[in-house]
């Protein structure tokens, strides 16, 4: 007769095995913290819980939502990048950036390695779409005042992500060592050597000569050539995106600690009541408080207001960023289907393309250097960057913040000024087309005196005095940076689509390239 | 803010002696320095001392039928000889503008990137560029000739052929 013992406890066997099947769930557990985010708790405990997303703040207030707040141009472009960074990866597996071995890498890329021209392909496309989006980015930022206080240094952090992105891709040009990219970084070099154009006319350059020692640092010679390429090959896949990086990491964390996106005062009014049942703040608020310093600095956006017209980052604000990734990822492919990567002739140094065109965003440079390479190529950018820069320093309003042409002058002003932009750069190139410029009219003229008085001087001096009229008229700074803004994008749309459609051999103007003389 | 000779210091006051400072501020100093320095010592690689590129000078042969005013470009350089009555001079075919090759054409060079051109003698006439085209050092080398495309020599300096 035997009593039926008690279960006894498991054996230490039977206890490794129950835990060995339990390691697959508990590893998933383990990893992701807070479960499944279907509630407010959980939904923020996703975020925060998380090194990748707990750069988003767990709320996200439904203003920055809204599609026309940002068109997603700043996901764009980080889409963009992310694309480069990958397929550039990729790329690496085969290029070689040696002068004798680069191009045919190239070849070897396009054409024989499995799906390489694909490959190439995205990557060319998405650093253009990261160009162009960068551009609109920073013209969103402008048009809804995005700059103003507390947002003014991130605006100069994002004039460095221009830079560096224009780097990159210049950069990028040479490493195929085909005509084009030989052409192309040729004028660029002599472009940085430019400053020459002044010491040499006031013969200074045995004994100050910024423009030489600019060039020898971008070639490591004083032509293109091997130096060169290693050079351009070590800032595009090491100092440029590690910079790049870096000051990326930067303006996200401002763009959380300065509050998220620019919001207009009156926000709460302008989206009205909220459709979905508000928040309970009190009482079931995320386990997380926020920093004492950022409360002290009141910068945060549930700080002094309750959050009632904010909803949870997860998930509207992540699926909003994917729907955006997803398209950016879905135009750079179907871009890359459509039209390679060009890769001409290998490089020879002793016959220049003609036209030698640089990257199409150079282009509007281009059209201005093919009057004076230190005005066109060095004075006129560097005014352009020192404005962009001051912005944020000289218009210290605060009205309209956070709408689209927001404050003195709005809309109409803009669409004046377009009309100004466009008029005066068409009408200067129109010009210079029909009638040349001083040196066909008096040949004996001073270099000196060009690179003074030059298309890109005039246009300059031109745009500012209507920025400076309207400054004067609305008695805001803001309405002058909004015309001088307005009217550089139009003057950089038309030198920009001139130098691209209508320029052929010798820099001659052509209605189309159908026009060209042959040789 | 003074202090009375047997107050008991408040943790708020300034601290009265220096000498934390001393250290703190030479370590400051120090690392800054150093940084500075290292920064400086480090651009200087970049700037190389002695450039890869070949040798500028290179002896060459002009054909015997070359006629006077008809450039002779010495393959794989960028350089036009020219030989007349007068002698033989060089002309460098680098445009001065942004460094595309100049074409010799009938009475002059015509630069393809950006409309320059220069005259026979490699004076500026039209386009961009800031400044003529330089004549190149010339010795003749008892039929051949040397041509140093890094010395200039005053336009109008010719060889006796």
């Amino acid at each position: 007769m035997s009593v039926k013992e008690p279960p006894s406890a498991p054996t230490a066997l039977q206890e490794f095995v129950t835990n060995l099947k339990a390691a697959p769930r508990r590893i998933a557990e383990t990893a992701v913290r807070s479960g499944t985010p279907d509630t407010d708790r959980t939904r923020s405990t996703f975020i925060f819980g998380n090194v990748f997303l707990h750069l988003h703040a767990v709320r996200t207030h439904r203003w920055t939502l809204r599609w026309a707040a940002t068109l997603g141009l700043g996901i764009a472009s980080v889409a963009a990048f992310l694309l480069t960074l990958i397929t550039g990866v990729l790329l690496m597996f085969y290029y070689k950036p040696y002068t004798d071995v680069a191009y045919q890498s190239i070849k070897d890329i396009h054409f024989v390695v499995p799906t390489g021209r694909l490959i190439r392909n995205i990557h060319r496309w998405a650093a253009n779409v990261m160009v162009v989006t960068v551009i609109l980015h920073m013209a969103r930022a402008f048009y809804t005042a995005a700059y103003r206080k507390p947002r003014e240094f991130n605006w100069l952090i994002g004039m460095g992500l221009l830079v560096v992105t224009l780097g990159l891709s210049f950069t990028g040009y040479l490493l195929p060592w085909d005509q084009l990219a030989y052409w192309a970084i040729t004028i660029g070099a002599n472009i940085a050597q430019s400053p020459r154009e002044v010491t040499d006319a006031l013969g200074l350059t045995d004994v100050f000569d910024p423009g030489g020692l600019q060039k020898l640092l971008l070639l490591g010679s004083d032509a293109v050539g091997a130096e060169a390429l290693i050079r351009f090959y070590l800032l595009h896949v090491m100092i440029l995106p590690l910079a790049l990086a870096a000051l990326l990491s930067v303006h996200f964390w401002r763009v959380r600690k300065d509050g998220g996106l620019a919001k207009p005062a009156d926000v709460d009014q302008r989206l009205g009541t909220p459709t979905v049942p508000t928040y309970p703040v009190f009482t079931m608020a995320p386990n997380k408080t926020y920093q004492l310093a950022a409360i002290v600095r009141g910068r945060t956006p549930a700080v002094g207001r309750g959050p009632e017209n904010t909803v949870p980052s997860m998930p509207h604000l992540f699926y909003a960023e994917l729907g955006v990734f997803m398209l950016t990822v879905l135009v750079c492919v179907a871009l890359s289907v459509w039209s390679d990567a060009p890769l001409k002739e290998l490089a020879n140094p002793l016959v220049p393309e003609n036209p030698a065109k640089a990257p199409w965003y150079f282009l509007g440079l281009q059209e201005l250097v093919a009057f004076s390479a230190f005005a066109g190529g060095i004075v006129v950018p560097s005014i352009v960057l020192i404005g962009l820069g001051l912005i944020p320093y000289l218009d210290r309003s605060d009205v309209g913040t956070g709408l689209w042409c927001g404050g003195p002058g709005g809309w109409p002003l803009v669409r004046r000024s377009i009309a100004v932009g466009l008029g005066i750069a068409l009408a200067v190139e129109a010009f210079i087309i029909r009638f040349g410029w001083l040196r066909e009219w008096i040949p004996g003229i001073p270099q000196l005196v060009i690179t003074v008085v030059n298309p890109g001087t005039v246009i300059t001096l031109l745009y500012g005095a209507w920025s400076v009229w309207m400054v004067r008229r609305f008695s805001s700074a803001r309405a002058g940076a909004l015309a001088l803004f307005t009217c550089f994008l139009c003057g950089f749309v038309v030198l920009t689509i001139i130098g691209t459609y209508f320029r052929g051999p010798n820099w001659g103007f052509y209605w189309s390239p159908a026009d060209w003389p042959k040789h | 803010m003074t202090h009375e000779p047997n107050a008991i210091p408040s943790r708020l006051d300034p601290e009265r002696v220096p000498r934390r400072d001393l250290l703190g501020l030479t370590a400051l100093w120090t690392a800054a320095g150093t940084l500075f320095f290292s920064v400086v010592g480090m651009m200087r690689i970049p700037k190389a001392a002695v450039l890869s590129s070949p040798s500028k000078k290179f002896r060459v042969a002009l054909p015997d039928t070359l006629a006077p005013g008809v450039a002779y470009v010495p393959p794989g350089r960028s350089v036009a000889l020219f030989k007349d009555e007068k002698g033989v001079h060089a002309i460098s075919t680098i445009c001065t503008h942004l460094g595309c090759i100049v074409r010799p054409e009938t009475a002059g060079f015509e630069c393809p990137c950006h409309g320059s051109r220069y005259d026979a003698a490699g004076v500026v006439t039209k386009g961009p560029a800031p400044k003529s085209l330089p004549w190149l050092k010339v010795v003749n080398a008892g039929g051949q000739f040397t041509v140093d495309e890094g010395a200039t020599v005053p336009p109008g300096t010719k060889v006796s052929a």
